[in-house]
């Protein structure tokens, strides 16, 4: 976990005192509402449906116990008792009042963290694997290098007025757990032949009303030129992208009509007088920001008591087997908090549960916690000893559901419920489908499943890369809802295919119904997954199951 | 009427030339050979013709049509990573809270609008010139500030 030093705070309480006196300026009037926005955006406030709201960043991801009782804290003083935990690692506040949120940004400076550019044209919160530093299949920890790129971006004179908002995520492990390549720069760690790590940088992925997948700019970076790279790419991007209609304003947009070739080609050469006197960061201080990020001291005493309640208590076994992933120390497992409760809104947290969260992981994750871009809490490092201990408390605190990566494992995004720009709502949907297939008690059957829904064409719930996505829309006043198949957010990234015409609110979640149903009667076997599935038969047995009438006349 | 702003106090205009608008992709220095000779771009000049533009005139003044439109922070950076040593000035609809960031791409000064000093007095851009040091930036890379690489 990363420490502020004198620099840090200082940084973060200047920003807080530069905050509350913009927002006395706009109330004296010496900005305006339109000068305002950016600056508000830029500390994180939103103005949103009925109220506004404030993003926290959780840097990749990371929080510790201390962290996660302070944003409960805040949840109870200044909001309504809980927050909402969203796909890019950031904690949003639904209700918060303008006078207070100077106050909040305080609150959050005790503990280190801040809101500092969740939101506006400037590089956002950069997200990473919410298994960094634990995942059996890692190459190396990205949270350093998150690090670095925070600290880069943060203020960068050059770049705080871009032509649209720029999301940097990073990986360290060839299973791709942060999307990289719908991102608009994806960075993969890698080894090159020599064995040297470096960067494979993607650039121009990004989903909302273009999907796009990330194409590669640079095959292999040394460590060294990561951040002149970065600064050449943002450049590159803040000169030539496009100004004149903001939803063809990403860069994304720029690649795709200038082509790859060109952008490297621009790159490259600002690469080349920026690199020159680029000199930095110090080796002091990347090994200083390293140091935060050493593994704990395991504690590597087995207990028969797990492979015990293993046997004995059928509800841990099957929490085991989808809650819990492999460490790579044999010893522990990554345990996951699913924030989907069967009719839960997903990835929302009351401030009890933030608590017994933070007190698990104190006494029993070496004090660290995770926040994944599906929207649920991870507790990294757990001995498997005290997993038993820990699926007790979960239990008690209404956090065991046992459903990671499952159908009910659904990430939305906020909807109509508190969304301005949604033009339909995604929460009810995403409850309606858990409760459904919670009743058919066929979820552990179905197996790995990633349901996403979006309440508007902008994609925050991802649905373009969910296995089955949903995007809500306006139709003459009527909420109406589109379904996606074979979308993919891991290493084998696609986009979903467009099934057929959408459909109205109440026939929605039997829509869903039916493409799973059909899954079950089509699939090889037990192993072959929806995705497996799909993969192999294409979407025309899910048309015929969805728009039987339709196919008839074709026939 | 516009009024300079440097060293985060009201200035008077040290240029004493005409600045030549460019235009039409091409840019003629004006005024008597002895002259001081100015070069007026939009934020949407190609940056190489900019950097290749820049050596012909002692100063260049970069057009900010919006407070959004962030392209005059990265050109000033290109400018002075390109060896230019000249005045160069921002100039149109900055807010103060800009200021810093003007300074630390390698402006030496900008030139606003009496109406926007109105709104936000010299004591904001003073205030808001504070912030050029102490930057996360800085700490990072210990490279020379891109105001001082020309």
């Amino acid at each position: 976990m990363y420490i502020y030093d004198d620099f840090d705070e200082g940084f973060v309480r200047e920003r807080v005192r530069q905050f509350r006196g913009q927002i006395e300026q706009r109330i004296s009037g010496a900005l305006t509402e339109d000068e305002f926005k950016p600056l508000r955006l830029m500390n994180g406030l939103y103005l949103q449906l009925h109220a506004y709201m404030l993003r926290v960043a959780i840097p990749y991801g990371t929080l510790d116990s201390q962290k996660m009782r302070q944003l409960a804290y805040i949840a109870d003083k200044w909001d309504k008792g809980y927050g909402h935990f969203t796909t890019r690692q950031n904690i949003q506040y639904n209700w918060p009042k303008l006078t207070d949120v100077g106050d909040i940004l305080d609150a959050l400076a005790d503990v280190d963290m801040h809101a500092i550019q969740t939101s506006g044209n400037c590089v956002r919160n950069v997200t990473s694997d919410h298994f960094a530093g634990a995942a059996a299949d890692e190459i190396e920890d990205p949270r350093p290098t998150a690090e670095l790129i925070r600290q880069w971006s943060t203020d960068h004179p050059e770049f705080q007025f871009l032509p649209r908002k720029f999301k940097i995520a990073i990986t360290g492990s060839p299973n791709d757990r942060a999307v990289t390549r719908a991102h608009d720069i994806g960075i993969r760690m890698v080894r090159n032949d020599a064995g040297e790590a470096g960067y494979e940088i993607i650039v121009g992925g990004g989903l909302g009303r273009t999907p796009m997948e990330g194409k590669v700019l640079r095959e292999f970076l040394p460590k060294a030129d990561l951040l002149p790279y970065l600064e050449a790419v943002l450049q590159t991007y803040n000169l030539a992208g496009r100004r004149d209609n903001k939803y063809k304003a990403r860069i994304k947009i720029l690649i795709h009509e200038g082509g790859l070739d060109d952008f490297r080609a621009r790159t490259e050469q600002a690469f080349e007088t920026i690199r020159k006197d680029f000199a930095g960061p110090s080796d002091e201080l990347a090994a200083n920001i390293a140091r935060y990020f050493e593994p704990p001291e395991f504690n590597n005493v087995r207990s028969h008591g797990f492979e015990k309640a293993l046997e004995a208590n059928p509800a841990f076994r099957s929490f085991f087997e989808t809650n819990v992933t492999e460490h790579r120390n044999p010893a522990y497992a990554i345990v996951t908090v699913s924030l989907k409760a069967h009719g839960a809104t997903p990835g929302d947290a009351t401030s009890d549960q933030m608590r017994t969260v933070a007190d698990i992981a104190e006494r029993y994750g070496h004090d660290e916690i995770r926040v994944s871009h599906e929207q649920n809490l991870i507790l990294p490092h757990v001995r498997k000893a005290d997993l038993p201990a820990v699926y007790a408390l979960l239990v008690d605190a209404g956090l065991a559901t046992a459903n990671a990566g499952l159908l009910s494992d659904i990430i939305a995004c906020p909807g109509m419920d508190y969304c301005a720009l949604a033009t339909a709502r995604s929460i009810p949907v995403a409850q309606e489908i858990a409760q459904r297939f919670d009743e058919l008690k066929l979820e552990h059957e179905i197996g790995p499943l990633k349901i996403k829904i979006s309440g508007c064409i902008n994609a925050c719930g991802h649905h373009h890369v969910g296995h089955i996505g949903i995007l809500g829309l306006d139709r003459a006043g009527v909420e109406n809802y589109q379904i996606t198949l074979g979308g993919d957010a891991s290493e084998a990234f696609a986009l979903g295919e467009r099934v057929g015409p959408s459909f109205p609110a109440d026939r929605i979640v039997p829509a869903i119904d039916t493409i799973v149903t059909t899954y079950l009667e089509i699939r090889e076997s037990e192993e072959e997954t929806f995705l497996e599935t799909y993969r192999r038969t294409g979407s025309a047995p899910f048309k015929q199951a969805l728009y039987p009438e339709e196919n008839r006349h074709a026939a | 009427m516009t009024v300079i702003i440097r060293n985060g106090e009201i200035a008077e205009d040290h240029f004493k030339g005409r600045f030549a608008c460019f235009g039409d992709g091409i840019a003629v220095p004006v005024g008597a050979d002895t002259d001081e000779k100015g070069l007026d771009v939009p934020s949407s000049i190609d940056p190489d013709e900019l950097v290749g533009l820049a050596f012909g005139f002692s100063a260049v003044r970069i057009d900010f049509p919006s407070f959004a439109d962030g392209r005059g922070f990265s050109l000033a950076a290109r400018l002075r990573r390109g060896g230019f040593k000249g005045l160069l000035r921002a100039r149109g609809h900055l807010i103060s809270d800009q200021y810093p960031m003007a300074i630390r791409s390698g402006f030496d000064e900008i030139e606003i609008s009496r109406e926007m000093l109105e709104r936000q007095p010299v004591e904001l851009w003073a205030e808001a010139l504070q912030r050029v040091e102490g930057t996360y930036f800085q700490r990072l890379c210990a490279r020379r500030p891109v105001r001082e690489a020309a």
